[in-house]
């Protein structure tokens, strides 16, 4: 077999160009303009995760006196009530919100590929039961129970961003655990599964081996989606002040002491205006790199065929796709004389 | 043989000019179909035959506008003659820039389109019947329910099911029935021209031959046109009138099927008809075509077959080849190669006339079909 098929390629056509044989796989799937700029922005919040601290010109709890909060030339972005540099704390915020957001998706993501494929490869009443639980912390309202555990974390320092990623990727595994379930379900019934089942493979090989490399796509998915779901949660729990303030200096908190400060009412935009867009753009970026998936694993969704740009440069309108009717986009002007029947034909039908 | 099945041959019913198809509209658009012409007449049977991706498919989809997203018709006309019953002047239907009522009321009553998958076209939850009926209630509203059932037993009957199945689920049914039911469906409206994409593809053998020889007697008795696509060319010779031999999108011969069969005079051709054995011709050696096709992004310069051509010469590469019309022995056909051209010697194998006998005018039919014309 083998032989065969390097005999043909090593036959080469006449004047066709010699074929190369791609070895490695090219990875296509940042030649979408969406993932690349998501990717490119995410890229510019991870550097400033990394070199943040370093670059904020004060300690964040640092108290400086000064007579103003309004932004000076020490102060970019002010300064808070108690005279702490806003622009370090900002500064200082990517790290945390980044850090707790990624762990969260991670950890959910780990949680919803243990309890989806589980319930739904093995099925029966671990099925069940799983399920159940999934159904369960899909309809617990995540704030308020977040508050409750939140109140529980340890206070200062010791309030570890693991923790805080454990505790909100509690809340964000289920809706991804159900959608590997109902994957797993559909794939436990193919034939190469069955194959390997029949063969004797163990279970954990079968679904390593077999049903995770189908889900990818999908987890790559569920990981983004999740990720910027923690990121909405961190934010939300440091701007209620369930992370302490004192010590956490995430985006959230900064605008926690911003509502405290009264920033809004006093027209102190600097103040939640910066940590509010950072959180956006870092959203943005996310959600862009997860349609890029989407087209990725949906090719029909990709717009190749008719898209805007190609239509002009042809010197046509751009057509939209309608099933049923291929679009005519002449190369040439259309030779009008011919006779051509405009009515229905319906009269002499049957 | 009620006269001769219908088959006029100066009257198309229709006629495909110089139709290109793209697939996208990017900086490299596939170019699955470049400048056809072709044109089917009333009651013919043409075969459109060609290798996998040589676009025989999508020169059919794109004549009916069925081709999907991104596919695009870039150039050409497609017109379709509708002929009144009484008679009368035919009306000419142009396919490509018609609106959109014209063409669906085209479609199906007069263009009928049978697919290879007859599984994924049957709507499993409805039962035969319901189907059928549903058509004919669509286009003949005056129909009665009673009407509508005498003639849906009609037409299963027709394609050789029997009435009762009437309240069947395609599941209900083989892989042949459901095919069946599928032609008993584009039936239904009495279309003028029924296209099959490969519609026994999937289907063994002996099922295959029961229901062209099926489709055959209807052809003669309801006298519709066929266009018949197959990658089959054996299938081909013993069902059409004329064959279409396509090669990366482009037209490379059409000729009578028997004289296609017995004296190729394409290259391509000449390598296709050799590639399989004859059950009941004389031994040869049995030769394939070197090499494979095209990639359609980028199609050899000239004739798109030169690369692989053992007959290739150097205007090949730098031109491509019309449509020659070549009048000989075995009566006249369209090529597209540079060799009959008139001014080069035509290779021998290219240029063989075969006996009187196997050239007999009229369509070859398999002996079975002969025995039970109607």
């Amino acid at each position: 077999m083998a032989a065969t098929v390097s005999d043909m390629a090593e036959a080469p056509v006449g004047g066709n160009p010699p074929v190369t044989v791609r070895r490695g796989r090219v990875l296509r799937l940042p030649r979408s303009k969406k993932i690349l700029f998501g990717l490119g922005l995410l890229a510019l919040f991870v550097l400033w995760a990394i070199i943040g601290p370093w670059l904020a010109p004060y300690d964040p709890a640092q108290i400086v006196i000064s007579t103003s909060q309004k932004p000076s030339a020490h102060h970019w972005l002010g300064q808070t009530q108690l005279g702490q540099d806003i622009w370090s704390q900002f500064l200082v915020g990517a790290r945390p919100t980044l850090i707790v957001s990624f762990l969260a998706g991670a950890i959910a993501t780990v949680l919803s590929i243990v309890i989806g494929i589980t319930a739904g490869y093995v099925g029966g009443w671990i099925d069940d039961l799983l399920s159940m639980i999934a159904n369960v912390f899909l309809v617990l309202p995540a704030l308020p129970l977040l508050i409750v555990i939140g109140s529980f974390l340890p206070k200062g320092e010791s309030a570890s961003d693991f923790l805080i990623g454990a505790v909100i990727a509690l809340t964000g595994w289920a809706w991804g655990a159900r959608v590997l379930r109902a994957q797993s379900l559909s794939l436990r019934n193919r034939d190469f599964v069955e194959a390997a089942r029949i063969s004797g493979e163990r279970t954990w090989r079968v679904i390593t081996f077999e049903i995770v490399p189908n889900l990818i796509a999908i987890l790559a998915a569920s990981f983004v989606f999740t990720v910027l779901y923690a990121i909405g949660t961190y934010v939300a729990l440091g701007f209620l002040g369930v992370l302490d303030p004192a010590s956490n200096w995430s985006w959230g908190s900064v605008m926690f002491d911003a509502t405290q400060g009264q920033a809004v009412a006093s027209g102190y935009w600097w103040w939640y205006l910066p940590p509010g867009l950072a959180i956006a753009l870092l959203g943005t970026s996310l959600a862009l790199i997860n349609f890029g998936i989407d087209e990725f694993i949906n090719p029909r969704l990709r717009a190749a065929g008719l898209s805007r740009k190609a239509a002009k440069r042809r010197g046509t309108v751009r057509q939209r796709p309608q099933l049923g009717f291929t679009p005519v986009v002449r190369r040439r002007a259309v030779a009008d004389g011919d006779v051509v029947s405009n009515r229905r034909l319906t009269g002499d039908v049957l | 043989m009620t006269a001769d099945g219908g088959r006029d041959l100066n009257r198309p019913v229709l006629q495909i000019q110089n139709l290109s198809v793209d697939y996208g509209m990017g900086d490299e658009p596939v170019h699955a179909v470049d400048g056809v012409d072709l044109t089917i007449h009333r009651g013919e049977v043409l075969g459109l035959a060609g290798e996998s991706g040589s676009g025989k498919s999508t020169l059919a989809y794109a004549v009916t506008r069925l081709l999907r997203d991104p596919g695009v018709i870039v150039d050409g006309d497609a017109f379709f003659y509708h002929y009144p019953k009484d008679g009368g002047q035919p009306i000419k239907v142009d396919l490509l820039s018609s609106d959109k009522d014209v063409v669906r009321s085209v479609r199906w009553s007069e263009i009928a389109v049978v697919f290879q998958s007859a599984l994924h076209a049957l709507n499993p939850v409805l039962r035969v019947g319901t189907l059928l009926d549903d058509v004919l209630k669509a286009h003949n509203s005056q129909m009665t329910r009673r009407q509508r059932r005498a003639r849906s037993i009609e037409l299963l009957e027709m394609v050789g099911i029997s009435g009762d199945r009437l309240g069947s689920y395609p599941h209900e049914l083989s892989g042949g029935m459901r095919q069946r039911v599928m032609i008993a469906i584009a039936i239904a409206l009495h279309p003028q021209l029924l296209i099959m994409d490969e519609p026994t593809t999937a289907l063994d053998v002996v099922i295959q031959r029961e229901i062209l020889e099926e489709l055959m007697q209807l052809r003669e008795r309801l006298g519709f046109s066929v266009l018949f696509i197959t990658h089959d060319l054996s299938l081909l010779i013993e069902i059409a009138d004329t064959i279409a031999v396509m090669y990366a999108g482009k037209l490379v011969e059409r000729a009578p099927a028997r004289a296609l069969f017995h004296a190729p005079r394409h290259p391509y051709t000449y390598g296709l008809v050799n590639s399989f054995p004859s059950l009941h011709g004389e031994q040869r050696q049995m030769t394939g075509i070197k090499g494979s096709p095209p990639d359609l992004r980028h199609v050899p310069s000239g004739c798109p077959f030169h690369p692989r051509c053992a007959h290739a010469m150097p205007e090949c590469v730098t031109t491509t080849p019309p449509l020659i019309q070549v009048e000989d022995e075995t009566g006249r056909r369209d090529v597209s190669c540079w060799l009959h051209d008139g001014r080069h010697s035509v290779p021998v194998e290219l240029g063989i006339s075969p006996s009187e006998a196997a050239l007999s005018p009229g369509r070859v039919t398999a002996p079975a079909l002969e025995d039970g014309e109607l």
